[in-house]
Protein backbone atom coordinates (compact mmCIF):
# COMPACT_ATOMS: atom_id res chain seq x y z
CA UNK A 1 0.00 0.00 0.00
CA UNK A 2 2.86 2.74 0.30
CA UNK A 3 3.12 5.07 -2.26
CA UNK A 4 6.85 5.92 -3.89
CA UNK A 5 8.11 9.07 -3.08
CA UNK A 6 6.19 10.43 0.16
CA UNK A 7 8.69 11.65 2.18
CA UNK A 8 8.36 15.12 0.79
CA UNK A 9 5.01 15.24 2.14
CA UNK A 10 4.52 15.85 6.37
CA UNK A 11 0.99 15.43 6.49
CA UNK A 12 -1.32 13.37 4.01
CA UNK A 13 -5.05 12.80 4.58
CA UNK A 14 -7.27 10.19 2.71
CA UNK A 15 -10.99 10.92 2.74
CA UNK A 16 -11.22 11.82 6.48
CA UNK A 17 -14.02 11.93 8.14
CA UNK A 18 -14.81 12.56 11.95
CA UNK A 19 -18.94 12.27 12.62
CA UNK A 20 -20.30 12.48 15.90
CA UNK A 21 -22.98 10.53 17.11
CA UNK A 22 -25.32 13.17 18.48
CA UNK A 23 -28.06 11.67 20.33
CA UNK A 24 -31.63 13.18 19.09
CA UNK A 25 -32.28 14.02 22.85
CA UNK A 26 -29.68 14.69 25.46
CA UNK A 27 -29.59 11.23 26.87
CA UNK A 28 -25.99 11.57 29.20
CA UNK A 29 -27.39 9.29 32.51
CA UNK A 30 -27.13 5.59 32.55
CA UNK A 31 -30.55 5.32 34.17
CA UNK A 32 -32.16 7.11 31.02
CA UNK A 33 -30.03 5.91 28.31
CA UNK A 34 -31.19 2.18 30.12
CA UNK A 35 -34.91 2.98 30.13
CA UNK A 36 -34.95 4.39 26.69
CA UNK A 37 -32.81 1.64 25.29
CA UNK A 38 -35.02 -1.06 26.37
CA UNK A 39 -38.04 0.60 25.05
CA UNK A 40 -36.03 1.43 21.73
CA UNK A 41 -36.53 4.66 21.78
CA UNK A 42 -32.69 6.01 21.44
CA UNK A 43 -32.34 7.82 18.12
CA UNK A 44 -29.30 9.08 17.21
CA UNK A 45 -28.30 11.53 14.20
CA UNK A 46 -25.00 12.03 12.47
CA UNK A 47 -22.81 15.43 12.44
CA UNK A 48 -20.21 15.10 10.29
CA UNK A 49 -17.45 17.82 11.08
CA UNK A 50 -15.51 16.57 8.98
CA UNK A 51 -16.75 15.20 5.55
CA UNK A 52 -14.08 13.02 3.60
CA UNK A 53 -11.26 15.76 3.25
CA UNK A 54 -8.40 14.89 1.14
CA UNK A 55 -5.09 17.12 1.46
CA UNK A 56 -1.03 16.74 1.10
CA UNK A 57 0.82 19.23 3.00
CA UNK A 58 4.60 19.29 1.89
CA UNK A 59 7.18 19.05 4.33
CA UNK A 60 9.00 22.66 5.01
CA UNK A 61 5.57 24.67 3.66
CA UNK A 62 3.73 27.55 5.27
CA UNK A 63 0.39 25.85 4.91
CA UNK A 64 -3.32 27.78 5.42
CA UNK A 65 -6.74 26.48 6.54
CA UNK A 66 -9.17 29.13 6.26
CA UNK A 67 -12.97 29.51 6.74
CA UNK A 68 -15.86 30.67 8.90
CA UNK A 69 -16.78 29.21 12.23
CA UNK A 70 -18.04 26.12 12.44
CA UNK A 71 -16.64 25.17 8.98
CA UNK A 72 -13.86 22.40 10.64
CA UNK A 73 -10.76 23.90 10.69
CA UNK A 74 -9.96 22.95 14.63
CA UNK A 75 -11.51 19.60 13.78
CA UNK A 76 -8.94 19.04 11.09
CA UNK A 77 -6.07 20.17 13.14
CA UNK A 78 -7.26 18.01 16.38
CA UNK A 79 -6.65 14.86 13.75
CA UNK A 80 -3.66 15.94 12.26
CA UNK A 81 -2.25 16.52 15.80
CA UNK A 82 -3.94 13.08 16.90
CA UNK A 83 -6.58 14.90 19.36
CA UNK A 84 -9.18 13.23 17.53
CA UNK A 85 -9.00 9.74 15.86
CA UNK A 86 -10.96 9.92 12.38
CA UNK A 87 -14.13 8.07 12.41
CA UNK A 88 -12.86 6.93 8.83
CA UNK A 89 -10.04 7.71 6.42
CA UNK A 90 -6.57 7.73 6.65
CA UNK A 91 -3.84 10.15 8.43
CA UNK A 92 -0.83 10.08 7.80
CA UNK A 93 1.83 12.61 9.78
CA UNK A 94 5.21 12.37 9.55
CA UNK A 95 6.81 14.26 12.40
CA UNK A 96 5.95 15.42 15.61
CA UNK A 97 3.73 18.02 16.06
CA UNK A 98 3.86 21.31 18.39
CA UNK A 99 0.48 23.01 18.83
CA UNK A 100 0.89 26.98 19.60
CA UNK A 101 -2.38 27.22 21.07
CA UNK A 102 -4.04 27.20 24.35
CA UNK A 103 -0.80 28.88 25.83
CA UNK A 104 -0.17 27.70 28.96
CA UNK A 105 -2.27 24.62 29.13
CA UNK A 106 -1.09 22.14 31.12
CA UNK A 107 0.35 24.41 33.67
CA UNK A 108 0.14 23.97 37.28
CA UNK A 109 -0.79 27.17 39.60
CA UNK A 110 1.18 25.65 42.88
CA UNK A 111 4.24 24.59 40.53
CA UNK A 112 6.88 27.51 39.73
CA UNK A 113 8.29 28.74 36.52
CA UNK A 114 10.69 26.35 36.38
CA UNK A 115 8.89 23.17 37.63
CA UNK A 116 6.54 23.99 34.71
CA UNK A 117 8.89 24.42 32.27
CA UNK A 118 9.68 20.43 32.63
CA UNK A 119 5.98 20.14 33.01
CA UNK A 120 5.28 21.46 29.72
CA UNK A 121 7.83 20.24 28.02
CA UNK A 122 7.51 16.56 29.08
CA UNK A 123 3.68 17.46 28.13
CA UNK A 124 5.44 18.27 24.32
CA UNK A 125 7.20 15.15 24.50
CA UNK A 126 10.77 16.50 25.13
CA UNK A 127 13.27 14.89 26.93
CA UNK A 128 14.31 15.66 30.17
CA UNK A 129 18.05 16.53 29.04
CA UNK A 130 16.12 18.84 26.36
CA UNK A 131 14.30 20.44 28.60
CA UNK A 132 17.41 21.03 30.66
CA UNK A 133 19.83 22.59 27.98
CA UNK A 134 16.80 24.78 26.39
CA UNK A 135 15.81 26.13 30.33
CA UNK A 136 17.97 28.96 30.46
CA UNK A 137 16.91 30.22 26.46
CA UNK A 138 13.23 29.94 27.71
CA UNK A 139 13.87 31.94 30.92
CA UNK A 140 15.48 34.27 28.83
CA UNK A 141 12.76 34.64 25.83
CA UNK A 142 9.84 35.15 28.35
CA UNK A 143 10.84 38.30 30.26
CA UNK A 144 9.88 36.74 33.81
CA UNK A 145 13.22 37.26 35.23
CA UNK A 146 13.45 36.68 38.82
CA UNK A 147 9.97 35.23 39.40
CA UNK A 148 10.72 31.80 37.36
CA UNK A 149 11.31 30.56 41.20
CA UNK A 150 7.66 31.49 42.32
CA UNK A 151 4.47 29.29 42.05
CA UNK A 152 2.90 30.38 38.74
CA UNK A 153 -0.49 31.77 40.67
CA UNK A 154 1.32 34.62 41.22
CA UNK A 155 2.15 35.07 37.16
CA UNK A 156 -0.12 37.46 35.69
CA UNK A 157 -1.82 36.13 32.53
CA UNK A 158 0.49 37.79 29.90
CA UNK A 159 3.33 36.16 32.09
CA UNK A 160 2.06 32.65 31.70
CA UNK A 161 1.36 33.71 28.10
CA UNK A 162 4.92 34.58 27.63
CA UNK A 163 5.94 31.84 29.22
CA UNK A 164 3.66 29.50 27.46
CA UNK A 165 5.02 30.53 24.49
CA UNK A 166 8.58 30.25 25.11
CA UNK A 167 8.18 26.93 25.88
CA UNK A 168 6.85 25.81 22.63
CA UNK A 169 8.74 27.55 20.42
CA UNK A 170 12.20 26.43 22.57
CA UNK A 171 13.00 23.96 19.72
CA UNK A 172 12.24 24.29 16.06
CA UNK A 173 9.22 21.72 15.60
CA UNK A 174 8.64 19.44 12.98
CA UNK A 175 5.12 20.40 12.45
CA UNK A 176 4.12 23.43 14.13
CA UNK A 177 0.27 24.25 14.62
CA UNK A 178 -0.76 28.25 14.99
CA UNK A 179 -4.10 29.04 15.96
CA UNK A 180 -4.63 32.27 14.56
CA UNK A 181 -1.33 34.40 14.63
CA UNK A 182 -0.72 34.93 18.01
CA UNK A 183 -0.48 37.77 19.89
CA UNK A 184 1.45 37.49 23.34
CA UNK A 185 2.51 40.08 25.72
CA UNK A 186 2.89 43.81 24.99
CA UNK A 187 4.02 45.44 22.26
CA UNK A 188 7.83 44.10 22.57
CA UNK A 189 7.04 40.99 22.98
CA UNK A 190 4.63 40.75 19.93
CA UNK A 191 7.66 41.94 17.74
CA UNK A 192 9.91 39.40 19.42
CA UNK A 193 7.50 36.26 19.02
CA UNK A 194 6.79 37.10 15.55
CA UNK A 195 10.58 37.47 14.61
CA UNK A 196 11.20 34.18 16.22
CA UNK A 197 7.94 32.80 14.12
CA UNK A 198 9.23 34.36 10.91
CA UNK A 199 12.89 32.15 12.21
CA UNK A 200 10.97 28.68 12.06
CA UNK A 201 8.90 29.79 8.97
CA UNK A 202 12.57 30.01 7.27
CA UNK A 203 13.59 26.47 8.26
CA UNK A 204 12.89 24.03 5.70
CA UNK A 205 12.24 21.20 7.79
CA UNK A 206 9.53 22.78 9.86
CA UNK A 207 5.89 23.00 8.43
CA UNK A 208 3.52 25.16 9.50
CA UNK A 209 -0.28 24.83 9.34
CA UNK A 210 -1.76 28.32 9.86
CA UNK A 211 -5.32 28.35 10.75
CA UNK A 212 -6.90 31.78 10.30
CA UNK A 213 -9.40 34.23 9.18
CA UNK A 214 -7.69 36.52 7.62
CA UNK A 215 -7.06 36.52 4.05
CA UNK A 216 -4.10 38.91 3.66
CA UNK A 217 -2.17 36.79 6.10
CA UNK A 218 -2.72 33.83 4.17
CA UNK A 219 -1.55 36.30 0.83
CA UNK A 220 1.43 36.96 3.02
CA UNK A 221 2.50 33.89 4.39
CA UNK A 222 0.93 31.04 2.97
CA UNK A 223 2.83 29.29 0.51
CA UNK A 224 0.06 26.63 -0.29
CA UNK A 225 -3.60 27.13 1.39
CA UNK A 226 -7.66 26.09 1.82
CA UNK A 227 -10.57 26.84 2.41
CA UNK A 228 -12.78 24.59 4.36
CA UNK A 229 -16.96 25.40 4.38
CA UNK A 230 -18.87 22.80 6.43
CA UNK A 231 -16.34 20.09 6.87
CA UNK A 232 -16.11 20.13 3.01
CA UNK A 233 -12.84 21.50 1.31
CA UNK A 234 -14.05 23.50 -1.30
CA UNK A 235 -10.65 25.11 -2.77
CA UNK A 236 -7.34 24.22 -2.78
CA UNK A 237 -4.48 26.50 -4.25
CA UNK A 238 -1.96 29.02 -3.63
CA UNK A 239 -1.68 31.58 -0.93
CA UNK A 240 -2.25 34.02 -3.20
CA UNK A 241 -5.19 32.41 -4.92
CA UNK A 242 -6.92 31.43 -1.90
CA UNK A 243 -6.92 34.34 -0.49
CA UNK A 244 -9.02 36.16 -3.29
CA UNK A 245 -11.00 33.83 -3.33
CA UNK A 246 -11.73 33.83 0.55
CA UNK A 247 -11.61 37.21 0.29
CA UNK A 248 -14.74 37.21 -2.51
CA UNK A 249 -16.77 34.50 -0.29
CA UNK A 250 -17.16 36.55 2.87
CA UNK A 251 -17.50 39.27 0.71
CA UNK A 252 -20.13 37.79 -0.60
CA UNK A 253 -21.73 36.83 2.22
CA UNK A 254 -21.48 40.13 4.09
CA UNK B 1 14.54 10.13 12.41
CA UNK B 2 11.23 12.04 12.61
CA UNK B 3 8.23 9.73 14.06
CA UNK B 4 5.54 8.71 11.77
CA UNK B 5 2.03 8.99 12.89
CA UNK B 6 -0.25 6.44 9.97
CA UNK B 7 -3.57 5.44 10.82
CA UNK B 8 -3.38 2.73 8.67
CA UNK B 9 -0.58 0.55 9.93
CA UNK B 10 -0.89 1.68 13.53
CA UNK B 11 -0.73 -1.78 15.75
CA UNK B 12 -3.63 -2.58 17.94
CA UNK B 13 -4.16 0.10 20.31
CA UNK B 14 -3.02 -1.34 23.22
CA UNK B 15 0.33 -2.05 22.00
CA UNK B 16 0.22 1.57 20.34
CA UNK B 17 -0.38 3.13 23.58
CA UNK B 18 2.85 1.30 25.33
CA UNK B 19 4.61 3.04 21.94
CA UNK B 20 3.18 6.24 22.27
CA UNK B 21 4.72 6.05 26.62
CA UNK B 22 8.01 5.52 25.21
CA UNK B 23 7.63 8.63 23.28
CA UNK B 24 7.22 10.87 25.95
CA UNK B 25 10.08 10.03 28.11
CA UNK B 26 9.92 12.90 30.94
CA UNK B 27 6.16 12.80 30.88
CA UNK B 28 5.05 10.50 33.81
CA UNK B 29 7.49 11.49 35.73
CA UNK B 30 6.75 14.92 35.55
CA UNK B 31 2.96 13.40 36.42
CA UNK B 32 3.73 12.15 39.28
CA UNK B 33 6.07 15.26 40.85
CA UNK B 34 3.06 17.93 40.21
CA UNK B 35 0.56 15.08 41.71
CA UNK B 36 2.69 15.44 44.91
CA UNK B 37 3.77 18.83 44.74
CA UNK B 38 -0.04 20.08 43.98
CA UNK B 39 -1.06 17.59 47.32
CA UNK B 40 1.86 18.48 50.00
CA UNK B 41 2.87 22.08 48.91
CA UNK B 42 0.37 24.11 50.09
CA UNK B 43 -0.55 21.75 52.99
CA UNK B 44 0.71 22.32 56.57
CA UNK B 45 1.57 19.32 57.49
CA UNK B 46 1.89 18.16 54.59
CA UNK B 47 3.47 14.83 54.02
CA UNK B 48 2.22 13.91 57.86
CA UNK B 49 -1.62 13.43 56.50
CA UNK B 50 -1.04 10.71 54.66
CA UNK B 51 0.52 9.30 57.62
CA UNK B 52 -2.07 10.49 59.98
CA UNK B 53 -5.26 9.61 58.11
CA UNK B 54 -4.72 5.85 57.89
CA UNK B 55 -3.95 6.14 61.70
CA UNK B 56 -7.10 8.24 62.38
CA UNK B 57 -9.45 5.61 60.80
CA UNK B 58 -7.78 2.91 62.38
CA UNK B 59 -8.59 4.37 65.66
CA UNK B 60 -12.01 5.15 65.02
CA UNK B 61 -12.55 1.65 63.57
CA UNK B 62 -11.09 -0.24 66.38
CA UNK B 63 -13.32 1.74 68.96
CA UNK B 64 -16.44 1.40 66.81
CA UNK B 65 -15.56 -2.50 66.53
CA UNK B 66 -13.63 -3.89 70.00
CA UNK B 67 -16.17 -1.18 72.52
CA UNK B 68 -19.24 -0.78 70.40
CA UNK B 69 -19.56 -4.49 69.04
CA UNK B 70 -17.65 -5.93 71.28
CA UNK B 71 -16.15 -7.90 68.65
CA UNK B 72 -13.44 -9.86 70.00
CA UNK B 73 -10.12 -10.61 68.04
CA UNK B 74 -10.12 -7.99 65.82
CA UNK B 75 -6.97 -5.75 66.46
CA UNK B 76 -5.32 -2.14 65.51
CA UNK B 77 -2.26 -4.02 63.64
CA UNK B 78 -5.25 -6.18 61.27
CA UNK B 79 -7.22 -2.87 60.36
CA UNK B 80 -4.34 -1.16 59.92
CA UNK B 81 -2.67 -3.60 57.74
CA UNK B 82 -6.24 -3.79 55.26
CA UNK B 83 -6.26 0.01 55.44
CA UNK B 84 -3.13 0.97 53.64
CA UNK B 85 -3.99 -2.05 50.82
CA UNK B 86 -7.87 -0.81 50.92
CA UNK B 87 -6.87 2.70 50.91
CA UNK B 88 -4.63 2.62 48.35
CA UNK B 89 -7.12 0.47 45.96
CA UNK B 90 -9.76 3.08 46.98
CA UNK B 91 -8.08 6.82 45.93
CA UNK B 92 -6.48 5.43 42.67
CA UNK B 93 -9.47 4.46 41.12
CA UNK B 94 -11.16 7.31 42.77
CA UNK B 95 -8.16 9.67 41.62
CA UNK B 96 -8.05 8.03 38.29
CA UNK B 97 -12.03 8.45 37.62
CA UNK B 98 -11.88 12.30 38.77
CA UNK B 99 -8.74 13.02 36.61
CA UNK B 100 -10.41 11.69 33.38
CA UNK B 101 -13.84 13.41 33.96
CA UNK B 102 -12.74 16.43 35.40
CA UNK B 103 -8.89 17.10 34.99
CA UNK B 104 -8.84 16.31 31.23
CA UNK B 105 -9.33 19.66 29.18
CA UNK B 106 -5.54 18.87 28.50
CA UNK B 107 -6.04 15.58 26.36
CA UNK B 108 -8.81 17.87 24.43
CA UNK B 109 -6.14 20.36 23.26
CA UNK B 110 -3.06 18.33 22.89
CA UNK B 111 -2.00 14.55 22.10
CA UNK B 112 -0.62 12.85 24.82
CA UNK B 113 -0.48 8.89 26.02
CA UNK B 114 -4.09 8.69 27.08
CA UNK B 115 -2.99 6.15 29.74
CA UNK B 116 -0.22 8.62 30.75
CA UNK B 117 -2.52 9.97 33.73
CA UNK B 118 -3.72 7.22 35.07
CA UNK B 119 -0.18 5.70 35.51
CA UNK B 120 0.84 8.76 37.12
CA UNK B 121 -2.10 8.51 39.29
CA UNK B 122 -1.59 4.81 40.28
CA UNK B 123 1.94 5.49 41.04
CA UNK B 124 1.64 8.54 42.82
CA UNK B 125 -0.72 6.54 45.29
CA UNK B 126 2.18 3.76 45.39
CA UNK B 127 4.39 6.45 46.82
CA UNK B 128 1.58 8.20 49.14
CA UNK B 129 1.37 4.70 50.25
CA UNK B 130 4.60 4.42 51.11
CA UNK B 131 4.76 7.26 53.43
CA UNK B 132 1.49 5.03 55.13
CA UNK B 133 3.81 2.44 56.03
CA UNK B 134 5.60 4.23 59.03
CA UNK B 135 2.75 4.32 60.59
CA UNK B 136 2.14 0.50 60.28
CA UNK B 137 5.50 0.39 61.32
CA UNK B 138 4.49 2.43 64.64
CA UNK B 139 1.31 0.26 65.33
CA UNK B 140 2.98 -2.83 64.82
CA UNK B 141 5.75 -1.95 67.02
CA UNK B 142 3.36 -0.17 70.14
CA UNK B 143 1.17 -3.48 69.73
CA UNK B 144 3.89 -6.16 69.78
CA UNK B 145 3.08 -7.67 66.22
CA UNK B 146 5.92 -9.01 65.13
CA UNK B 147 7.17 -8.67 61.84
CA UNK B 148 7.83 -12.11 60.21
CA UNK B 149 10.53 -12.96 57.38
CA UNK B 150 7.71 -13.02 55.40
CA UNK B 151 7.10 -9.35 55.65
CA UNK B 152 10.53 -9.33 53.09
CA UNK B 153 7.73 -10.35 50.84
CA UNK B 154 5.89 -6.75 50.76
CA UNK B 155 7.31 -5.40 47.17
CA UNK B 156 4.89 -8.12 45.10
CA UNK B 157 1.91 -7.79 47.32
CA UNK B 158 2.28 -4.18 46.86
CA UNK B 159 2.79 -4.62 42.92
CA UNK B 160 -0.38 -6.94 42.92
CA UNK B 161 -2.58 -4.36 44.53
CA UNK B 162 -1.09 -1.81 42.04
CA UNK B 163 -1.68 -4.01 38.82
CA UNK B 164 -4.79 -4.88 39.83
CA UNK B 165 -5.93 -0.79 41.08
CA UNK B 166 -4.33 0.21 37.81
CA UNK B 167 -6.57 -2.40 35.85
CA UNK B 168 -9.79 -1.73 37.63
CA UNK B 169 -9.08 2.30 37.48
CA UNK B 170 -8.78 1.45 33.83
CA UNK B 171 -11.99 -0.02 33.29
CA UNK B 172 -13.90 2.42 35.65
CA UNK B 173 -11.95 5.38 34.01
CA UNK B 174 -13.31 4.40 30.35
CA UNK B 175 -16.78 3.24 32.05
CA UNK B 176 -17.12 7.15 33.30
CA UNK B 177 -16.29 8.57 29.87
CA UNK B 178 -19.31 6.77 28.34
CA UNK B 179 -21.25 7.55 31.06
CA UNK B 180 -20.24 10.55 33.78
CA UNK B 181 -22.95 9.50 36.09
CA UNK B 182 -20.67 7.16 37.12
CA UNK B 183 -18.75 9.72 38.81
CA UNK B 184 -21.21 10.53 41.16
CA UNK B 185 -21.96 7.10 42.11
CA UNK B 186 -18.92 5.69 42.37
CA UNK B 187 -17.99 6.74 46.19
CA UNK B 188 -20.83 4.49 47.53
CA UNK B 189 -20.14 1.54 45.00
CA UNK B 190 -16.63 1.98 46.66
CA UNK B 191 -17.85 1.97 50.08
CA UNK B 192 -20.36 -0.81 49.60
CA UNK B 193 -17.42 -2.99 48.00
CA UNK B 194 -15.35 -2.16 51.37
CA UNK B 195 -17.89 -3.80 53.62
CA UNK B 196 -18.61 -6.51 51.02
CA UNK B 197 -14.87 -7.04 51.82
CA UNK B 198 -12.66 -8.04 55.17
CA UNK B 199 -11.52 -5.25 55.74
CA UNK B 200 -12.29 -3.59 58.97
CA UNK B 201 -13.83 -7.10 60.01
CA UNK B 202 -12.23 -10.44 59.80
CA UNK B 203 -13.12 -12.77 56.75
CA UNK B 204 -14.62 -15.56 59.23
CA UNK B 205 -17.48 -12.90 59.84
CA UNK B 206 -18.32 -13.10 55.75
CA UNK B 207 -18.24 -16.82 55.94
CA UNK B 208 -20.12 -17.19 58.90
CA UNK B 209 -22.89 -14.99 57.64
CA UNK B 210 -22.93 -15.55 53.85
CA UNK B 211 -21.03 -18.38 53.48
CA UNK B 212 -17.60 -18.82 51.33
CA UNK B 213 -18.77 -17.96 48.13
CA UNK B 214 -18.66 -14.51 48.73
CA UNK B 215 -15.04 -14.26 49.28
CA UNK B 216 -14.00 -16.69 46.93
CA UNK B 217 -15.54 -13.81 43.68
CA UNK B 218 -14.36 -10.96 45.56
CA UNK B 219 -10.86 -10.13 43.90
CA UNK B 220 -9.63 -7.60 46.69
CA UNK B 221 -10.01 -10.43 49.00
CA UNK B 222 -7.08 -12.32 47.15
CA UNK B 223 -5.06 -9.20 47.52
CA UNK B 224 -5.70 -8.35 50.61
CA UNK B 225 -5.81 -11.62 52.03
CA UNK B 226 -1.96 -11.90 50.48
CA UNK B 227 -1.02 -8.76 52.63
CA UNK B 228 -2.05 -9.83 55.42
CA UNK B 229 -0.44 -13.33 55.54
CA UNK B 230 3.16 -11.89 55.03
CA UNK B 231 2.50 -8.68 57.54
CA UNK B 232 0.25 -9.85 59.99
CA UNK B 233 0.25 -13.35 60.30
CA UNK B 234 3.69 -13.73 59.63
CA UNK B 235 3.69 -16.55 57.57
CA UNK B 236 4.78 -17.52 54.07
CA UNK B 237 1.60 -17.89 51.11
CA UNK B 238 1.32 -21.00 49.60
CA UNK B 239 1.44 -21.59 45.96
CA UNK B 240 -2.38 -21.31 45.96
CA UNK B 241 -2.17 -17.84 47.45
CA UNK B 242 0.52 -16.75 45.17
CA UNK B 243 -1.82 -17.87 41.48
CA UNK B 244 -4.99 -16.30 42.88
CA UNK B 245 -3.29 -12.71 43.76
CA UNK B 246 -1.34 -12.92 41.02
CA UNK B 247 -3.72 -14.35 38.63
CA UNK B 248 -6.55 -11.80 40.02
CA UNK B 249 -3.96 -8.57 39.21
CA UNK B 250 -3.04 -9.36 36.05
CA UNK B 251 -6.43 -10.74 35.00
CA UNK B 252 -7.66 -7.11 35.53
CA UNK B 253 -4.61 -5.42 34.15
CA UNK B 254 -4.84 -6.99 30.96
CA UNK B 255 -8.12 -6.51 30.89
CA UNK B 256 -8.35 -3.05 31.69
CA UNK B 257 -5.02 -1.71 29.31
CA UNK B 258 -7.00 -3.69 26.63
CA UNK B 259 -10.63 -2.14 27.18
CA UNK B 260 -9.02 1.20 27.66
CA UNK B 261 -7.02 1.41 24.94
CA UNK B 262 -9.56 0.42 22.28
CA UNK B 263 -12.41 2.52 23.33
CA UNK B 264 -9.78 5.97 24.22
CA UNK B 265 -9.73 6.38 20.52
CA UNK B 266 -13.38 7.06 21.08
CA UNK B 267 -12.98 9.39 23.73
CA UNK B 268 -13.05 12.38 21.91
CA UNK B 269 -15.68 12.20 20.36
CA UNK B 270 -17.38 11.79 23.87
CA UNK B 271 -17.91 16.20 24.69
Amino acid sequence: MSEPCQEHLAVTLKDVWVTYKLPTEQLRSIKEFAIKRVLNKVTFHDFSALKGISLDIPRGSVFGIVGRNGAGKSTLLKVISRVIYPTSGDVIVRGRVSPLLELGAGFHPDLTGVENIFLNGALLGYTRAEIEEKMEGIIRFSEIGEYIYAPIRTYSSGMIARLGFSIAVAKDPEILILDEILSVGDAGFQEKSMARISEIMANPNTTILLVTHSPGLVADLCDRAVILESGNLIASGSGLEISDRYHQMLGGNA
Amino acid sequence: MSELYDSRTTPPAPIEEIISIFRYPDLIRQLIYRDLVARYKRSFLGVLWTMLNPLASMIILTIVFSRVFEMRGVYPAYILTNLLGWNFFAQTTQFSLNTILYGNELSKKIYMPRTAMILATAITGMINMLFALVPLVIIYLATGTPFAPSALLLPFSLFFLAAFSLGVSLLVSTAAVLFPDIGEFFPVLLMGYMYLTPVIYPASLITEVAGGWLLWLNPMYYLLNFLQMILFEGVFPGGGDWLSAAGVSLVFLLMGWIVFTNASRRFSYYV
